[in-house]
């Protein structure tokens, strides 16, 4: 057999030479973790490799071939997954010294669903910790680095998983989103990223962030990895009372057909102050969907000014309530103390990072007395503003098209210091997450510095297939 | 919208978190900064908007109870393999009552 070149294949490329026997599922994985191994220092995009776990799925992948069994979906497809995603028996930090030693006795139900479909987990990947961060230089365990142009970073928080894809150590990639964590690492390393609709995937496994904006979403190289990644991972969950039962649909048949007299409307919010940095770009992506006879037009979107503020009460809110376990109980780091209450403030003092000390704060604060209405029940009213603010657009329009980011990959360390300026990363993607409904990035470009750029499109509640027909067909027309 | 370092170590206590004095003062800077931010939603009138509970509410089947049937949960080891410290089949803690 011929070593694959690990950094082109996609799960179709996969399943071709697994059934032609050009390589086996075990050929395949020992190529994949060997060429991941040595890629992995210059990004640091896995914070750990699962060798023996990977293997055994490859074996069971070639046991089906050589027994001329149906494979699954995924069947030897090389699987790396952010690092806040439970997986039983291998370490799972979160990027976080809280969980250094921490090794779950149990895996999420994405992961479970993609492997009985034949994925081979090969890493768990890096990212900001308990995903809080648009840098991925919130992490424990050192910053990953944007394979793209190794001085910048990858976006954030799920660096690792987009730095994977786009170096090629792994075919796709599981994230999260809670604020745009997904599209915006995505749009900065030049890969597909997409955020499904809340509740679409179940949350069981992802550890909490902010449980109402939550999502786990994949990374891959082109739009129908990630379809076919979503359509396995989909659907109702018993483990996770948010999941919707709402029908899967097929999204690699329905995103083929044809875009032309689809609606799409640009929100004329997030093309004011645009730089033309980003702009051109994204304006040149319009032109092409139009040529492909989709009719564009301008609608609005009047409360995203008051997204960021919105998001950063909610989420910390939630955050500081669901980060109260790390205790010094039950989850492996207590340092030395006397008490119970210099317990859980000695544990909680050393095991949290300062970006996570700062929302823990904000959300205790926003939840305290005499704060709650002026804070929290506001911001749950402007949730339900910008959500309504979609729901109004998708009356006019089929889908909403924008960038992702205002700025591509920024250097590492330029905003480190700012934790405002940081957030401002996310002022495109977190409406999104606020209003549950389906967001992805594709890739549309470079900038004039050569890096990449992503087109966001947003689409209505459960309606991934159209979402999905946009980026196809805008990828197909751009490869040719 | 600026947090005296007081308020900020009474946060700190409310949320069971240690911070160094270096610590307090940044928040008590950030803090403030972001504070200061989110008060633009004051100018937004939302007398009679309700506050979000689901986001998907009314629109899909979703927030549904699983059926009620027994299921085998971790083991009593599992659940403990990740404790600092236990014995005897529970977590251990330092001492809360004195005799």
């Amino acid at each position: 057999m011929s070593t694959p070149d690990i950094s082109s294949l996609t799960i179709t490329s996969i399943r071709e030479g697994l059934t032609s026997k050009a390589f086996s599922a075990r050929e395949l994985t020992e190529a994949a973790l060997a060429f991941a191994q040595k890629e992995n220092p210059s990004t640091n995009a896995y914070l750990l490799f699962s060798p023996e776990r990977a293997l055994a799925a490859a074996e069971k992948v070639d046991e089906q071939l050589a027994q001329g069994a149906a494979l699954g979906a995924l069947a030897g497809v090389p699987l790396g997954v952010k690092d806040v995603i439970v997986t039983k028996g291998l370490r799972t930090t979160c990027g976080s010294r809280m969980l250094e030693h921490y090794i779950p006795p149990y895996d999420a139900t994405a992961v479970t669903r993609l492997e009985n479909e034949g994925a081979v987990v090969v890493g768990k990947l890096n990212c900001d910790e308990f995903a809080m961060g648009s840098s991925n230089e919130n992490s424990a365990y050192g910053p990953v680095r944007n394979p793209k142009a190794l001085d910048r970073v990858p976006g954030g928080s799920s660096g690792g998983s987009a730095a994977a894809v786009a170096q090629g150590t792994a075919v796709v990639s599981l994230g999260s989103d809670t604020g745009g964590s997904i599209r915006q690492p995505a749009s900065f390393c030049g890969v597909v990223g997409v955020t499904p609709t809340y509740g679409r995937v179940s949350r069981y496994g992802l550890v909490a962030f902010a449980s109402s904006l939550d999502h786990i979403g994949p990374f891959a190289r082109n739009v129908e990895d990630a379809a076919a990644v979503l359509r396995v991972m989909a659907g109702r969950d018993t483990a996770d009372s948010t999941s919707a039962s709402t029908p899967v649909d097929d999204y690699q048949s329905q995103m083929k057909q044809s875009v032309k007299g689809l609606k799409l409307g640009l929100p004329k919010e997030y093309f004011e102050g645009l730089g033309s940095e980003t702009g051109d770009v994204i304006h040149a992506a319009i032109r092409q969907l139009e040529s492909l006879g989709c009719q564009v037009r301008e609608v609005s979107l009047p409360h995203t000014e008051y997204a960021l503020s919105c998001y950063y009460i909610i989420a910390t809110a939630e955050a500081s309530s669901n980060l109260a376990r790390y205790d010094g109980v039950r989850y492996t780091i207590r340092p030395d103390s006397s008490t119970l209450s210099d317990m859980y403030r000695n544990t909680r003092g050393a095991g949290f990072g300062t970006e996570v000390k700062r929302r823990i704060m904000l959300g205790t604060y926003v939840l305290s007395a005499g704060y709650y209405d002026a804070y929290y029940r506001k911001a749950q009213q402007v949730r339900t503003l910008i959500t309504r603010d979609f729901s109004n657009a998708f009356r006019e329009v089929d889908a909403l098209i924008a960038p992702v980011s205002p700025f591509p990959a920024f250097k590492l360390g330029a905003k480190v210091d700012d934790p405002l300026a940081m957030y401002l990363s996310d002022i495109y993607t977190l409406t999104g997450d606020l209003a549950g409904v389906p967001c992805m990035s594709v890739p549309c470009g470079e900038s004039p510095e050569g890096l990449p750029i992503g087109l966001q499109i947003f689409a209505k509640h459960f309606d991934e297939s159209t979402m999905f027909r946009i980026a196809y067909h805008y990828e197909q027309s751009t490869r040719s | 919208m600026k947090l005296t370092d007081q308020e900020v170590r009474y946060v700190a206590d409310l949320a069971n978190l240690r911070l160094s004095n270096d610590e307090v003062h940044r928040m008590s800077h950030d803090l403030g900064e972001i504070l200061t931010y989110v008060e633009q939603l004051n100018a937004l009138d939302t007398t009679d908007v309700p506050p979000m509970a689901q986001v998907l509410s009314g629109e899909t089947e979703t927030a549904t109870l699983r059926p009620d049937v027994p299921h085998a949960p971790l083991t009593n080891e599992q659940a403990l393999a990740n404790a600092p410290m236990s014995g005897a089949g529970y977590f251990k803690v330092p001492k809360v009552i004195e005799r």
